[in-house]
């Protein structure tokens, strides 16, 4: 009996340590520079509000963490979707001015891989900038170093909330640089094939409504017009 | 007895490992694909939204019922000629398989635009740039500008139509949007 007891203890210590490893991994850190930043090309950015409340609207399934909001939202509560958040918000520029309207879906990725350090979301974007035009941005998101920094320290503390400043990365692909593709549909974004980058800004986090503080940032690249090939004299 | 206890540490180690390797931390619920072969057109599928009951989204300006309740929409001019719609979309067996937005806007500096984006969680997203003015018939053609997963491989045309409920029953729809896509693969189409 003791022998059994030994092993179920072992087997308990063993398991938490593993856990423990994968959390406290700094091999698994994720990257805090945007790939963007050392672009000389033009970069157009835009900012919002990662607060279901300062959003238009914000939808779930209706039990997460996060509520729908406003209240009367149609829920996303069907089998097919319910591992999907859909969010509607003003994106503003760099001047903190409204520049467009960005519709973001979602949806919780089976490429998740927790033993890789891996809480993948893919997401796309579909954006409208009244006088500009319109993108479209897909990306793979990763959450890891989020959760491992903001919210398993907010479920650790006696409080039930976290208060700090972080700032990440969250994208982590599809570009072979772990960017977003962004593509244009209209306007002077027609046909256009770049990159971007989301990141986030982090400053409260509670258990019982999600994100308090928290600022996100859509980075697009604009590529530099290639210039006309002029004759040979 | 410390050697059994060293034994479960290296098996709970093991285990857990093989279970995080193993156990899918995501799995996304499926419905049956409804795609149909056309001969030399590639595979064409039908999505629809009932109205008013998939509908989770009307951003416009000045409406007097806004949707959802409490939804407040930027007074911000920039906005005066953007309308932005939130809808759930089904396939033919009328299951709920997605989400899906549309934009449409009416500006001089940009120009018309209608667009679809299709979110199908299990499956990826397109991205549908339609025509801005109708054609004769009703329908509003437009083309898969960029898609993601399933959908990053193939080009095509999508079709927009409103169809207006004839049956009269008490709790049917007052119509539904037509959504049929039309794709291929980028191979086939360049050959």
């Amino acid at each position: 009996m003791k022998y059994l007891i030994s092993l179920i203890a072992g087997m308990a210590v063993g398991a938490v340590a593993f856990l423990a490893l994968l959390y406290y991994n700094p091999m698994t850190s994720q990257n805090k520079l945007s790939p963007l930043s050392v672009s000389d090309n033009d970069v157009i950015t835009l900012n919002y509000s990662a607060v279901a409340t300062d959003a238009l609207i914000f939808t779930n399934d209706g039990q997460s963490t996060v509520a729908p909001y406003p209240s009367k939202v149609l829920q996303l509560w069907e089998p097919t979707v319910r591992l999907t958040d859909t969010m509607a918000t003003v994106l503003r520029d760099s001047r903190n001015q409204p520049a467009a309207i960005g519709i973001k879906f979602s949806s919780r990725s089976e490429s998740t891989r927790i033993l890789n350090g891996e809480a993948i979301i893919d997401s796309a974007w579909h954006i409208y900038l009244p006088g500009r035009g319109s993108l479209f941005v897909e990306q793979r998101e990763n959450y890891w170093s989020y959760l491992r920094e903001i919210v398993i320290p907010a479920y650790r503390s006696s409080g039930d909330n976290w208060r700090g400043n972080w700032s990440g990365t969250i994208t982590s692909g599809p570009g072979a640089l772990g960017t977003a593709r962004v593509f244009g549909g209209s306007g002077e974004f027609a046909d256009l094939d770049t990159d971007g980058v989301e990141s986030l800004l982090a400053k409260a986090y509670s258990v019982k409504h999600g994100p308090v503080a928290v600022d996100g940032k859509l980075a697009v690249e604009l590529p530099a017009p290639t210039p006309d090939a002029t004759p040979d004299p | 007895m410390f050697k059994t206890f060293i034994a479960g540490i290296l098996l709970g180690v093991a285990g857990a490992a093989a279970a995080l390797h193993y156990y899918p931390a995501v799995n996304q619920s499926r419905e049956q694909s409804l795609i149909v072969v056309q001969p030399n057109r590639g595979n064409t599928e039908s999505f629809h939204v009932n109205i008013p009951m998939d509908r989770v989204m009307i951003g416009a300006p000045s409406q007097k019922e806004p949707l959802p309740v409490g939804l407040e929409w930027p007074v911000d001019p920039l906005f005066a000629d953007t309308r932005a719609e939130l809808f759930k979309i089904r396939n033919g067996k009328d299951a709920v398989v997605g989400v899906a937005s549309r934009i449409a806007a009416n500006n001089a500096s940009s120009g018309d635009i209608v667009e679809w984006v299709l979110h199908l969680p299990a499956r990826g997203s397109a991205y549908v740039v339609m025509q801005a003015e109708p054609l004769e018939d009703g329908y509003r053609a437009g083309n898969l500008a960029a898609g993601t997963r399933e959908f990053a491989p193939l080009v095509g045309r999508v079709t927009e139509h409103w169809v207006a409920d004839t049956s009269g029953a008490e709790d049917a729809p007052t119509g539904r949007i037509e959504l049929t896509t039309a794709f291929v693969a980028k191979e086939v189409d360049e050959e």
